[in-house]
């Protein structure tokens, strides 16, 4: 009698030491984002402090950490760069994927849908340095024989790399979002004598449409955080561009392409950081949006 | 008997012409990848041969092999898979069999999407903070891979719940009315039922890793590297990092060399994706449920 209860007991323990295992194991999410945020702060807080001029930061095209009488820390020509890079990239992207998505969702069935799936999901994992790679080799001389210009690295690169890289994933948001529009919609519409094109435009894009302004967010903030495909092919060179083809840096390229030359706690060292604070801010914004608005649909 | 109508003719053609019109804009996002793979593949397969992969790399890393870096990224992969993992199946095990529906379940899932989309440079700085400065493990592979690691941890997180979710709740409630404990019932009957589920999930997330530059760039990874790395405090090289060093950082490089170190890595990475693809496809003509 007394074995059983030892048992019992044994198990109890051990049932409730794997609960709060699992529980800290659960939490370790919230943890790692708190955590990013705060050592990320940690190491900028020292730029914060002593050499920020926040107007200066936000609002000065000049990013000159180095100079050594007067360094400046702006970071205007950069945001403005990967503003333009990424607005270009979402009108190439967003169109195409929304496309290919209302094709797989509402047109494709059976083992073709599984096959453009597949080739999507394909498409979605070619690492981030391989399509910098493209741009180099394979974009930039294509560029410059098809636009006659003397340079092809720039926002038109980067613009179409990016939207490559981001349509895997905006197709496969949005054709979540077509599929989450229930199947009943798409029968009264169709019981009612709607086309397949009517029920689309006027059912399902409706109720689909929250889902693919989300999948449009999370295309902009791939677009802010893409690092190394935009360090190679977007020329690297400081300034507002333009035109298609001028050059440009990003935020998260000029970190890529300056930390290793800074001495650990230096302001230039310091001052990355406070953009990396920067770019978390933005992304984080981004992505609670998005994911603000898929919940707002399922709640309605 | 039913007729087609004109309408009914009519409709038929524009349902076709739109049909047409989407596939066409699938095509397209399509078409330039499939060039792209054709050039990777028809430059790059000049480099290839058994010493280009099993030799080191020679004269300045303009000719040689690329064996160390396909070593080093061995090692980051192993070692962060070693922490994400089982970090990652525990966390997806209490959002999944435990977690009550409140405000700290909805928390973590925020904090998940958030981990998923902050910056890979970011990361990496979060890395050179927390890894290399903060806890003194320098640049080294054990700092780079829990950078990875930590990149990738929504990766497994999202794909194990997902698996554990997909095995029906009667067989819980079938190991509970036989008097299991929660833990023994997770143990015994869930688990084992979304293992393959998980493991499509890792290996997903090993094609994600092997790919990654930002994080490895300066938590651990170098440019080059006249040894192997012994042991998890050594810097290493790696396959993604080299890549960029030949595209960008070495002069005269032949051409063919780094359209063979981007073949390799993306034949390793679509490879990875074709077995993990392989294994749902398995699993899903083998479930009873």
């Amino acid at each position: 009698m007394a074995t059983a209860s030892d048992a019992r007991d044994k198990n109890w323990f051990i049932d409730k030491f794997f609960q709060s295992l699992m529980f800290v194991c659960g939490i370790s999410a919230i943890v790692f984002v708190v955590g990013i945020f705060l050592f990320v702060f940690k190491e900028g807080l020292g730029f914060i402090v002593n050499d920020m001029n926040v107007a200066e930061f936000f609002f000065s095209p000049k990013w000159r950490p180095t100079s050594l009488h007067h360094p400046t820390y702006g970071i205007l020509a950069m945001v403005a760069g990967t503003a333009a890079v990424t607005i270009l990239a979402m009108a190439i992207c967003l169109p195409f994927s929304i496309g290919a998505a209302i094709f797989i969702a509402e047109f494709a069935t059976g083992k073709t849908r599984e096959i453009l799936k597949i080739l999507i999901e394909f498409l979605a994992a070619i690492p981030s340095v391989v399509w910098g790679f493209i741009a180099l080799s394979i974009m930039n001389p294509f560029i410059i024989t098809a636009f006659d210009v003397p340079m092809g690295l720039g926002v038109l690169n980067s613009a179409l790399i990016l939207a490559l890289m981001a349509a895997p994933i905006v197709t496969s948001i949005a054709e979540d979002a077509f599929k989450a529009v229930p199947d009943t919609y798409r029968e009264a519409a169709e019981a009612l004598g709607a086309t397949r094109w009517q029920t689309i435009r006027k059912v399902v894009l409706p109720a689909a449409k929250n889902g693919l302004l989300s999948a449009g967010l999370l295309g902009v903030g791939r677009g802010f955080g893409e690092t190394m495909a935009i360090l190679m092919a977007s020329g690297h060179s400081i300034n507002i561009p333009t035109s298609v083809f001028d050059s440009f840096r990003a935020l998260t390229a000029t970190i890529a392409a300056e930390l290793g030359e800074t001495a650990v706690g230096s302001p230039h060292y310091q001052s990355l950081f406070a953009i990396g604070i920067f770019l978390f801010f933005i992304t984080f914004l981004i992505n609670m949006t998005a994911d603000f608005i898929v919940r707002g649909v399922k709640k309605g | 008997m039913f007729e087609a109508t004109s309408i009914n003719h009519r409709n038929d053609q524009v349902q076709l012409r739109y049909k047409i019109v989407f596939g066409t804009m699938l095509v397209i996002l399509i078409i330039p990848v499939v060039i792209i793979m054709f050039t990777l593949i028809s430059k790059g397969s000049h480099a290839m041969s058994w010493s280009f992969l099993f030799e080191d790399p020679k004269n300045g890393m303009t000719a040689g092999g690329i064996f160390p870096a396909i070593f080093g990224t061995i090692w980051l992969v192993v070692v962060s898979l070693l922490a994400s993992v089982p970090l990652g199946v525990a966390a997806a095990i209490y959002l999944s069999e435990y977690a009550p529906d409140n405000l700290l379940t909805r928390l973590i899932n925020l904090a998940t999407i958030n981990l998923a989309g902050v910056p890979s440079i970011v990361h990496a700085l979060f890395g050179v903070g927390a890894f290399v400065v903060f806890f003194k493990f320098g640049t080294s592979i054990l700092a780079a891979s829990l950078t990875l690691a930590i990149m990738t941890l929504p990766v497994v997180i999202v794909s194990s719940w997902e698996s554990l979710q997909s095995v029906p709740r009667a067989f819980r409630e079938a190991c509970w009315n036989m008097g299991a404990t929660r833990w023994q019932t997770i143990w015994h009957v869930v688990l084992p039922n979304a293992f393959t589920g998980i493991l499509t999930g890792v290996i997903l997330q090993v094609s994600r890793a092997a790919g990654e530059t930002a994080p490895i760039m300066f938590t651990g990874a170098a440019m080059f590297l006249p040894f192997l790395p012994n042991s998890v405090f050594d810097q290493t090289m790696a396959l993604a990092l080299h890549l960029f060093v030949v595209a960008t950082q070495v002069p005269d490089v032949p051409e063919s060399l780094p359209f063979g170190v981007a073949l390799v890595l993306v034949g390793i990475v679509l490879i990875m994706n074709t077995v993990a693809i392989w294994i749902r496809m398995h699993l899903r003509g083998k479930k009873k449920w």
